[in-house]
């Protein structure tokens, strides 16, 4: 706790009192930290405490040329760090008039959605975690490892791959992934019913998420929750369909809704994403073969490349929900302001200290989680 | 997977399901090394050898991870571009993010599959290496992330430069090239990675990156600026330079190099005349020294050295023979490479600064050295190189046989001369380049066919001329023969017919000294009205007197100077060909040493008590 936030506050003489979560604490995400202010176990109010991950990345982007922005981007969220790069790239194109080359605009969605699959391998664990169950984070991690082997293939890197550039992707896939990626998707398919063993049919699970940290549309829509989150609360929305970018208007898939918006509703809504997100890689690994040419436009000398001055804001839907980079380029060789539009910031702060008002102390953490909040993307 | 839905209310049967997993063979990974993959982004590789030092990893590196290292012992040659710069990598910083291996302009750098490196609290240091081919730990691992042209991130193309086709450029003088436009130069400048080896490679370290980037800013003025701090002679050197900067240059190593040459030429074509006048005279004395300097020849060196020296404050007399200046610029070089327009704005700066040029003065003619030394506090001798070298084959003193310098300054100064019907060179340099188009525009204004044979000692390979001249000179119709040894002049009825050649065995011997050896049973026959040597130039030094030579310090032939241009006599310097060999940039170059020295020469005497 920063000193500032640490005061006792001053209150009349009660049974309440004041425990601080965080920012090291195996129930909350990373490095972020919670004042709770309960009444036995019951919490009464709560209060976020970010910035223990600020690392300036948005001011630091300023003085950065517009490719060595490439490297910063992905860092912004690690669980889930492509959509940071293509919205990036999308970005840059966009205020350029850069036309992305169709096998480009391919492997990014290709690259997206095993990274949706990774966020939710690696978050449904770590909900699980919070109800005391951790063999499905084990087996969550170890399955999203199997991505990550992936990555490593396609991109060089397996968890900051700087895979985009502007005007499209640096590497064309290697022989034969087409098949690894087959047979990963195979086994990962393979997977699911033990998932469901283990966890979705598990009666305690089951128990302990149903009702918890319920959040209605309205709410939804008031407090600006995005993704998984708000499709828990029964609305159909998903960038990808809705405001489609890349080449998603040519993918079927579907995109599954719960109604009660509740914590065990999000956590089917992220389960069945998984199916989908299958769903559409193997739409792209057939179409692949079919798309010869070039895998990104020509761009300038990046050592001496001036953006047309102009703003734009390029948003994706990320694992976590809706996520944009808002871009100004005064014309020059640096953004002169970026944006991030995560939705992890509205997750993490407000949502949540609406949604632990009431509940008992142990819901806490297992809310965080089933909210998917990513603490670096929410300082940045 | 059957669909869960949000009433399911589970049941305790599920996890139990799981106990099958007793059953099954567990998962051991191996302890040995784990394989990274092809394209993986691990610790760096460098091959030394095809590293050039030029800095530009260090200049992309968004971590400011890589400083660069000089390694005593490579090779360090700034006329081919190559530093004995090595780039070290502080792995602290590094984010493996590759642009380093995407921009490198040589492909010497690339990202190995090897990964792990531990150490203990007392081996920090060991996360700052300094790469070679061999990685982080001497043991081979293969490369990763390597040079490809999916991710090559330097701009290999040059923007193609308009030239007038051969068909219509014989029939007239005008310049061949056309220029680029503001476009064109935009993205031609834009290409620059800013490594300087063209300032390095330069005889008088243009500020080449700082003009390019000015260029690419739209800073045209700033470029002009910035051109103006090294060279008077911009117009000039825009258009006949001999671009060392462009052989240095990194983006050469895999594509074509920066335009350089033509990047200049634009900045001062675009930049208003009486701009570049105020602009050159920025930062110039605000007072009189009271010294004079005379100044013999105004060549580029003798002009340079007059710019300069009117900036400190001098006063500066340039004495010049011919009705104009501007020296072999003028009377050498053809105005369709050098338009003498562009050379008259390069002496009008130069004049406008105030320097005096006395033109149609023949220094030991009109007046002695001995009276200059009088008069003056320093002399510089800029005579240049106006003797035409003779083969001396039998023949070679018929009138009908010419000297290419000769010739030139005659068509340049505009007075009439006699165009042979075929015309046969002797010669594989620029000069002869030169004289064999002239002709072949005179002869193709005059009889409408273009019949020049041109021969030459070396073989194509190794032609002294430029490969453009020399592919330029073919499409204007010249007849180019190599590896030829002129022989005999040829002569019919008192009149010049031809050139009898043997084929060239070698040009040089054991020693390495020139010793042509030819095979007599190779002869050819090249007919010709006319033949025209231009096999080299020598310095015309009558006009120092029989005594002032005795004094001075000579060579083969050539004055010897020391390395700021002085003669072995306190009050007399000399500079640009005639001690140099014929380039517009040395001369250039060693006009501002001269001017350096004499202003401290005579800095110094005023500060005496």
């Amino acid at each position: 706790m920063r000193p500032e936030n640490y005061e006792a506050q001053r209150q009349p003489p009660s049974y309440d009192y004041e425990l601080n979560i965080g920012p090291n604490h195996p129930g909350i995400e990373g490095n972020y930290a919670f004042k709770l202010r309960l009444n036995g176990d019951r919490v009464i109010a709560a209060r976020a405490d970010a910035g223990y991950l600020h690392r300036g990345f948005e001011k630091l982007m300023e003085g950065r040329l517009w490719i060595q922005n490439l490297a910063i981007t992905p860092r912004i969220c690690v669980p889930d760090p492509v959509p940071m790069e293509v919205s990036y790239c999308l970005a840059v194109e966009d205020l350029c008039g850069l036309v992305v080359p169709e096998r480009a605009q391919w492997l990014r969605v290709l690259q997206l959605e095993l990274s949706r699959i990774a966020a939710h391998l690696f978050i449904f664990g770590g909900h699980a975690a919070t109800t005391g169950m951790y063999t499905p984070m084990f087996w969550g991690i170890a399955d999203r490892d199997l991505i990550l082997d992936l990555f490593e293939e396609m991109t060089g890197g397996r968890v900051y791959h700087i895979y985009n550039i502007p005007g499209g992707v640096r590497r064309d896939l290697p022989d034969g992934f087409g098949e690894r990626v087959t047979n990963t998707l195979d086994y990962l398919e393979s997977r699911l019913p033990d998932y469901d063993n283990l966890l979705f049919t598990n009666q305690v699970f089951v128990h302990r998420a149903r009702g918890c940290g319920p959040i209605s549309q309205q709410q939804a829509l008031e407090w600006g929750v995005t993704g998984p989150n708000l499709r828990a609360t029964g609305l159909k929305f998903d960038v990808r369909r809705d405001d489609p970018y890349l080449v998603y208007d040519q993918l079927e898939f579907e995109i599954p809704t719960e109604e009660p918006g509740d914590a065990w509703a999000r956590a089917l809504v992220r389960r069945r994403e998984i199916k989908e997100s299958i769903r559409i890689i193997r739409q792209v690994v057939a179409r692949l073969p079919t798309l010869a040419g070039p895998i990104r436009c020509p761009i300038p000398n990046p050592l001496a490349w001036n953006v047309p001055a102009g703003s734009t804001y390029t948003r994706v839907e990320s694992s976590k929900g809706e996520l944009a980079w808002y871009v100004v380029s005064d014309g020059g060789e640096r953004p002169y302001r970026t944006h991030v539009r995560g939705p992890s910031q509205m997750h993490a702060v407000q949502v949540l200290e609406q949604l632990a008002i009431g509940c008992r102390i142990e819901d806490v953490a297992q809310i965080m989680f089933s909210l998917d909040a990513c603490p670096p993307e929410v300082d940045r | 997977m059957r669909d869960i839905d949000h009433q399911d209310r589970g049941g305790l049967l599920g996890p139990l399901k799981n106990l099958s997993f007793f059953a099954r063979q567990p998962i051991t990974e191996p302890l040995g090394p784990r394989p990274a993959s092809a394209n993986y982004r691990g610790f760096h590789l460098n091959d030394w050898d095809l590293c050039i030092g030029c800095s530009t990893c260090q200049k992309v590196c968004d971590n400011a991870a890589i400083t660069m290292v000089k390694v005593p012992g490579l090779p360090e040659d700034p006329a081919k571009g190559i530093r004995n710069l090595r780039p070290a990598i502080d792995y602290g910083r590094c984010c493996w993010c590759a642009l380093c291996v995407d921009l490198c302009p040589t492909g010497s750098i690339a990202l190995s599959r090897e990964y792990v490196h531990t150490c203990v609290d007392s081996e920090l240091d060991s996360y700052f290496i300094l790469p070679d081919a061999r990685g982080i730990h001497g043991t081979p691992y293969p490369k990763g992330w390597a040079k490809s042209t999916d991710a090559d991130l330097v701009a290999l193309e040059r923007q193609p430069m308009t030239e007038q086709a051969p068909a219509d450029r014989i029939e007239n003088f005008s310049e061949i090239v056309a220029g680029y436009d503001a476009n064109q130069a935009l993205i031609e400048a834009s290409r620059c990675v800013q490594c300087g080896m063209c300032h390095d490679a330069c005889p008088t370290h243009m500020h080449a990156p700082e003009y390019i980037r000015a260029i690419w800013k739209g800073d045209l003025e700033g470029a002009v600026r910035e051109i103006y701090r090294t060279n008077p002679f911009a117009h000039t050197c825009g258009r006949v330079c001999t671009h060392r900067c462009e052989t240095a240059c990194s983006v050469g190593h895999r594509g074509a190099p920066i335009a350089i040459r033509w990047l200049k030429r634009y900045a001062m074509d675009a930049v208003d005349h009486e701009r570049v006048k105020q602009i050159a005279a920025e930062g110039r004395a605000d007072f009189i020294s009271g010294k004079r300097v005379a100044i013999v020849g105004a060549g580029p060196a003798g002009l340079t050295a007059a710019f300069d020296l009117v900036r400190q404050g001098h006063d500066v007399t340039v004495l010049e023979a011919q009705a104009q200046a501007g020296g072999m610029v003028r009377y050498g070089i053809p105005d369709y490479r050098m338009p003498a327009d562009r050379l008259d704005r390069d002496l009008d700066v130069i004049t406008s600064l105030g320097v005096k040029i006395r033109y149609n003065t023949r220094v030991g003619v009109d007046l002695t050295m001995e009276r200059l030394r009088a008069e003056y506090d320093a002399v510089v001798l800029g005579v240049g190189l106006w003797m035409g070298r003779s083969t001396r084959v039998p023949g070679s003193d018929q009138a009908g046989v010419k000297r290419a310098v000769d010739l030139l300054r005659a068509v340049a100064a505009g007075e009439a001369i006699e165009v042979p019907q075929s015309a046969v060179i002797i010669g594989g340099g620029n000069v002869a380049m030169d004289i064999a188009r002239t002709l072949a525009r005179l002869q193709q204004q005059r009889y409408g066919e273009v019949r020049i044979t041109l021969t030459a000692l070396e073989d194509l390979d190794h032609f002294l001329a430029d490969a453009d001249e020399i592919r330029e000179a073919r499409e204007e119709g010249v007849q180019i023969l190599e590896a030829r040894g002129p022989q005999e002049i040829l002569m019919r009825e008192g009149q010049v017919a031809g050139l009898r050649t043997w084929g060239v065995r070698s040009i040089f011997d054991q020693a390495g000294r020139f010793a042509p050896s030819y095979d007599p049973a190779d002869e050819q026959i090249h007919a010709g009205d006319m033949v025209v040597e231009a096999i080299g130039q020598a310095a015309d030094v009558a006009l120092l007197g029989e005594a002032l030579t005795e004094m001075l310090q000579w060579h083969r032939g050539r004055l010897q100077v020391d390395g700021q241009g002085r003669t072995n006599l306190e009050w007399l310097w000399a500079a640009g060909d005639m001690v140099r060999g014929p380039d517009v940039v040395s001369a250039v170059a060693d006009g501002h040493r001269v001017a350096d020295s004499i202003h401290a020469y005579l800095s110094v005497q005023e500060h005496a008590p």
